[in-house]
């Protein structure tokens, strides 16, 4: 019995806080990934193979996102890394189709614009205390424009093998294997985009828990004032964040440039508004201080479930995807401040 | 001294404006040429008169939200989509006769500007949430819910994302020319739309209020002031104008076109209110140097296009005018700047 209620109160315990948040982030995806299979049955949405496109079209979002969520961690915003995406699809396919430059030698130089693009917004918004989102509006309509200027036609990567091969390689799962209707084996797949942004998660994972500068990030985002009197370098943390945040956003673009293998001025509008959605939804506050890369994902997968949905359903238009991410979005915004209200009715 | 103060206000936007119409005359030498054809006034000075009237009616509704919330409202380009787009559809496409009565239409695509305003001050004010953070719901959204309203039957079926035309003549008046008159209509607009803004910030206490709040919301509720309800107020203003613009706008292409109706507007508004000599970080505001700000912004958008700048390629440049406004109005800069002319100072005096 008293065993029973200790079970109970750490439950409650666990569930406090920003863990609350991520519960009902992952309860809402599993509710949502259920009701996918009973409504679109006939559409292939039980397909385990549908789960995996999911993660093949969002593979750069999933990068992008946890970003995004270091950024939110600190208290910070970034909304330029849209635009960074689409400067980067461009650049690579540039550079690599129009000046045949090497696929390698193409990838080190958009990843190095990324970590100098960061560190000049890093720069501005840490040592001279400038709003964040001001400076990363401003990097956004920078960016968009500077892709205008390399081009305005669409730009299609045809010629160059190495970058193609890894856009198209598929890699083969062991399990899970079906048999289509003329009796052939059929092994579900990912793209090598996929193993890239897995490993992207686990290492920011791995560095929001277990390394200074994650715990530090919290430490700045939760309270700025006490986290200096702390000793820590609140500048030099908040500027690192952004310049890594600058080459996920690069990383992510190029991720992104493996699925549409192409470049054009108006490519990933609208992907930073992803990116916060996701973020959000997967319980990393905008305040600063609480959120997890693993509720993030469960964002984008929450993202790309209704995408799926409406791809299924096939006769919605597609603007409904913005309007139900906003939609999600307001809800979980709403959510938080209602939580953040009532912490501080408990205090008092 | 508070006159001169303001006159200091004044004196960088005011400067911004000169040195724009100065390049712009360098570059096109019959700048200041006005003439008349087919009875109205003609002229690169018109134009960008003309052209920035959405942008002083979006900047001065921008004003208030930077001056009473500390942030910025970044949905007013998808608001002005959506107002356009009820505007229109309204309307309706016959060459014979509106659908609905112009005034009805109007003071629904008003309503729609008000009430995406009121969303975003709910949030903002009701829930505490950062605006920028509120106001990108609408940003996305907004678009999305544009397209879906410009919907137009299509054998029998109702299909969204379309273009709508308003096919009667007298539409055009509000972006056009009324017959008889040589100024833009839009002009006109714009300058009672900001007369009548500024007397009621200034003739009432209500300006007082947006200020208060903005310096200090805690100690503007301490004195009574109802700070929850004056951000309210300045979201709805906001939404209001917004809509204004996107009624302006729509008028002159006589069309709704969801996706490029008020874009990059946020930008522009943005940078016209921090050009204007207006705080980001809230309180203060002056109305008339957001006004200047819009002009020169237009200014600077005819000099670039004159140049053969693109505009796609615009927002390169306008982003790093917004760099250097915001670094040079930051604290940090101000001290950086000051200590270095502290110790060129000391220097001096040591030598």
């Amino acid at each position: 019995m008293k065993k029973q209620l200790m079970a109970v109160q750490l439950l409650k315990k666990k569930l406090d806080g920003s863990n609350f948040l991520l519960f009902v982030t992952i309860a809402l995806f599993v509710l949502m990934y259920i009701a996918g299979i009973i409504i679109f049955s006939d559409a292939g949405f039980d397909n385990f193979q549908t789960f995996l496109n999911m993660l093949i079209d969002n593979a750069g979002l999933i990068i992008a996102a946890s970003g995004m969520t270091i950024i939110m961690i600190t208290g910070g915003i970034d909304i330029s890394i849209g635009s960074v995406v689409g400067l980067v699809c461009m650049m690579l396919a540039y550079t690599m189709q129009n000046m045949g430059m090497s696929a390698w030698m193409a990838i080190t130089l958009v990843m190095l614009f990324g970590i100098i693009f960061g560190a000049v917004q890093g720069f501005l918004i840490a040592y001279m205390k400038l709003q964040p989102f001001i400076i990363t509006l401003a990097g956004m309509f920078f960016c968009r424009g500077l892709t205008a200027m390399i081009s305005v036609n669409q730009i299609a990567i045809t010629d160059n093998a190495t970058f193609l091969g890894m856009a198209s390689k598929d890699i083969h799962l062991l399990v899970g294997s079906t048999v289509n209707k003329h009796g052939v084996r059929m092994y579900p797949f990912v793209h090598p985009s996929v193993i890239i942004a897995i490993i992207t998660l686990v290492f920011i994972w791995y560095l929001c828990k277990y390394t200074k500068f994650g715990r530090n990030l919290f430490a700045v985002g939760g309270n700025e004032q006490s986290a200096l009197l702390m000793g820590i370098n609140v500048r030099r943390t908040k500027f690192t964040a952004y310049v890594l945040n600058g080459f996920l956003a690069a990383l992510a673009g190029f991720v992104f440039c493996l699925n549409t293998t192409s470049g054009f001025v108006e490519q990933a509008r609208g992907f930073e508004m992803d990116a916060i959605a996701s973020a959000v939804i997967g319980g990393t506050m905008l305040t600063g201080g609480v959120g997890t890369v693993v509720g993030t994902f469960f964002g984008v997968l929450i993202k790309a479930t209704i995408e799926t949905y409406i791809r299924c359903n096939g006769t919605l238009s597609s603007w409904w995807n913005k309007i139900v991410l906003s939609a999600l979005l307001c809800f979980f915004i709403v959510l938080q401040s209602v939580f953040i209200i009532i912490k501080n009715k408990k205090k008092n | 001294m508070r006159q001169s103060l303001k006159r200091s206000q004044l004196l960088l936007p005011v400067a911004a404006l000169i040195l724009m119409l100065v390049i712009n005359v360098i570059i096109t030498p019959s700048f200041f040429n006005i003439s008349i054809k087919n009875g109205v006034l003609y002229g690169y000075t018109i134009d960008i008169l003309n052209r920035s009237c959405e942008l002083i009616i979006l900047a001065v509704g921008m004003t208030l939200v930077v001056a009473s919330s500390r942030g910025t409202d970044i949905s007013v380009g998808a608001v002005e989509a959506v107002a356009a787009a009820v505007c229109v559809r309204l309307l309706g496409s016959s060459y014979d006769a509106y659908a609905v009565p112009v005034v009805f239409a109007v003071f629904m695509c008003l309503f729609a500007g008000a009430a995406c305003g009121a969303f975003n001050g709910l949030l903002v004010s009701k829930f505490n949430i950062q605006p920028m953070i509120a106001t990108l719901i609408l940003f996305t959204a907004g678009r999305g819910i544009a397209q879906l309203t410009s919907a137009r039957a299509i054998n029998g079926v109702m299909v969204p994302g379309q273009i709508l035309y308003v096919r009667m003549e007298s539409f055009k008046y509000i972006g056009g020319f009324i017959p008889g008159c040589v100024m833009p209509t839009p002009v006109f607009i714009a300058a009672a739309f900001v007369l009548i803004t500024m007397i009621l910030l200034r003739k009432t206490a209500l300006g007082m209020y947006i200020e208060t709040v903005g310096i200090n919301p805690k100690a503007g509720r301490l004195v009574g002031i109802n700070s929850t309800l004056i951000i309210f107020f300045t979201y709805v203003f906001c939404g209001f104008a917004s809509g204004l613009a996107g009624l302006i706008s729509s008028s002159r292409i006589y069309s709704s076109d969801a996706n490029n109706i008020g874009l990059n507007m946020e930008l522009d508004a943005i940078l016209a209110v921090a050009l204007g000599g207006n705080s980001l970080g809230g309180g203060k505001f002056n109305i008339a140097g957001s006004v200047i700000g819009a002009i020169t912004i237009q200014a600077l958008t005819t000099g670039l296009y004159a140049m053969g700048v693109s505009a796609d390629q615009l927002p390169v440049y306008k982003a790093v005018v917004v760099v250097l406004i915001v670094t040079l109005q930051s604290d940090e800069f101000k001290r950086v700047w000051g200590v270095y002319k502290l110790r060129r100072a000391a220097a001096r005096g040591a030598a």
